[in-house]
């Protein structure tokens, strides 16, 4: 199953979604047409920013980084975060503030855990480029990327409920092998939290 | 000369009577009124593309194009709205009138009082955004436009266009909120006010019967367009225009203008005090201060928003300190809160507050869109 029907199939219908980091508004382009969301995306990047009202959906343009307190708590049924908690500079700030904002937050998040991120680490020394994280260690936007485990203990410091998991393999579909492995042969990881 | 800019040429202004009484929010009557307006581009057959602009304060209905007469000057949004600009002749059609209480043409302090068959002069009916929007849907039904594809417009403009979706939700699909406020603050009260004495204390003004008496507030309009256009720029698009740059190349230890920016602003006065009302300027800034969609609401902005339909777009331009960047993010801010369909864009701009003029490359791009979409 592809990572986007993961999240339509968490979503309700006519439901409200902040899609903070929306990019190019494809997800919540999307979710309008099969899901008659509503909801706004937030993004700081120029191009998504135009590409976004191109397509007539809601953004604003906002950096994360600087904080979401112009949303109030539990406003949006669901808020997406889908590859940005590792791009921000305060992922836990922003953490704390998503599950503030949504009832139910859907995150996705690279696994730095993968097998072959550690085999690179482990036995060349140098940074990993893999399928999920293709720039060099000097252009990505990644700057907190953390393993499947690093941030389930972050969830858990938090207070945060893990109420669904599917792990992605490099394909962007949902794999289905033993999750006591998921960390070592997961490439990303979508979650759906509470608090 | 005219066309090298690509724009849409000669233009010339139209004008409706309205015979039918228009009740205003201070609770007279207005009896009958005319409205002077342009359009550019054509009304499509199913009437979908019409685009309404609302001049700010000391605008009018000349927002694109030249007049025959007129020289090298074009309408004041001439480098956003023409064929292929930010706001396309070629897609849309485009509506601009003269704000009632103008003094370009349509209805205002100016014009005779068919009650008393003299000239209303400082006895106009001070009016409200509300009251503009009431009858330029008058002009709408006139043009037979049910619905405006949008409303768009910068400053008061931007108030207007808010206004607009607020009073008619079901005639507007977008409106272009741009470098708005929800409200007037202390501070933009005061500058009115200051603009306000300047006029009101020149001993032309005459109480506001000037007209009768052969004589013009020119001192006193001068005055109230330098304070104005002060707020108008940035600190740095003057730095960067005037700097300390002198006329002549010494002091000259006295009280001329000597420096770039003293001889800038006093033309700039010149100009207007040659060509704008003195009572009309004093409306123009009253219904400014006064407007302010949640004073009916218990200054809950969230609630005031609450018939809202349309598609709104809020943009703000980072060095404007007349109505700053977070004035917008209050406007886009209840918006969300009333889970309105809302954008909200910042553009990085030297300009300040004028910058909604001028055509920087972002701006255009993302008005496109928005309108295009």
């Amino acid at each position: 199953m592809k990572t986007r029907l993961v999240i339509e199939n968490w979503i309700k219908d006519g439901s409200s979604l902040l899609d903070l980091g929306c990019g190019d508004g494809s997800i919540l382009e999307s979710l309008k047409e099969n899901r008659s969301v509503k909801g706004y995306g937030v993004e700081i990047d120029r191009d998504n920013i135009r590409v976004c009202l191109e397509k007539g959906l809601e953004v604003i343009e906002q950096n994360i980084d600087e904080g979401l307190s112009n949303f109030s708590d539990k406003s949006f049924d669901t808020v997406l975060v889908s590859q940005t908690i590792q791009v921000l500079k305060n992922p836990k700030l922003a953490l704390e503030e998503i599950t503030r904002i949504g009832n139910r937050c859907i995150i996705i998040i690279p696994n730095f855990g993968h097998w072959k991120s550690r085999l690179t680490v482990f036995l060349k020394g140098r940074m990993p480029v893999t399928e999920s994280l293709p720039e060099k260690w000097y252009d990505t936007a990644n700057i907190h990327l953390c393993t499947i485990s690093d941030f389930e203990s972050l969830c858990d410091e938090l207070g945060i409920v893990i109420e669904e998991r599917r792990i992605l393999n490099s394909k962007g579909k949902v794999s289905s092998f033993f999750s006591a492995w998921s960390n070592l042969l997961g490439d990303a990881v979508i979650y759906r939290l509470s608090r | 000369m005219k066309n090298n800019d690509s724009s849409i040429g000669i233009v010339k202004p139209n004008s409706v009577k309205f015979e039918n009484s228009l009740l205003l929010e201070c609770g007279k009557q207005l009896k009958g009124f005319e409205m002077v307006y342009e359009t550019y581009g054509e009304l499509n057959t199913d009437k979908s593309n019409a685009v309404l602009v609302c001049h700010a304060l000391s605008g009018n209905h000349h927002a694109a194009g030249y007049y025959e007469d007129s020289g090298e000057k074009p309408g004041w949004w001439n480098s956003l709205i023409g064929p292929n600009k930010a706001i396309n002749t070629n897609k849309y059609f485009i509506v601009s009138p003269n704000n009632l209480g103008g003094c370009h043409g349509t209805t205002g302090p100016k014009s005779i009082n068919p009650k008393t068959g003299r000239i209303y002069g400082p006895h106009f009916p001070v009016l409200t955004v509300r009251d503009w929007t009431n009858s330029q849907a008058l002009l709408a039904d006139y043009l037979g436009i049910t619905t405006w594809h949008a409303v768009i417009g910068g400053s008061l403009g931007g108030m207007q266009a808010l206004d607009w979706s607020l009073a008619y939700p079901d005639r507007v699909k977008k409106a272009g909120v741009i470098a708005a406020a929800p409200k007037l603050s202390a501070q933009n009260i005061a500058f009115n006010e200051v603009a306000r004495q300047a006029i009101t204390s020149d001993p032309d003004f005459q109480e506001g019967n000037y007209m009768e008496h052969g004589r013009v507030p020119k001192r006193g309009l001068r005055l109230a367009r330098m304070i104005g256009h002060i707020t108008y720029l940035s600190d740095e698009s003057m730095k960067s225009k005037f700097g300390r740059e002198l006329k002549e190349d010494k002091l000259s230890f006295g009280f001329n203008a000597e420096f770039q920016v003293e001889s800038y602003l006093r033309h700039q006065g010149d100009v207007f005090s040659e060509t704008f009302d003195a009572n009309t300027y004093l409306l123009m800034t009253k219904v400014l201060d006064y407007f302010d969609p949640a004073d009916k609401f218990d200054d809950n902005l969230v609630e005031a928003f609450n018939p809202i339909l349309a598609q709104i777009l809020v943009l703000s331009f980072s060095t404007d300190w007349r109505f700053s960047p977070s004035r917008s993010r209050e406007i886009t801010n209840a918006l969300i809160g009333a889970k309105k369909k809302v954008s909200h864009i910042e553009i990085e701009s030297s300009l300040g507050h004028d910058s909604f003029l001028f055509p920087e490359e972002r701006y255009v791009e993302v008005l496109k869109a928005f309108l295009g979409s």
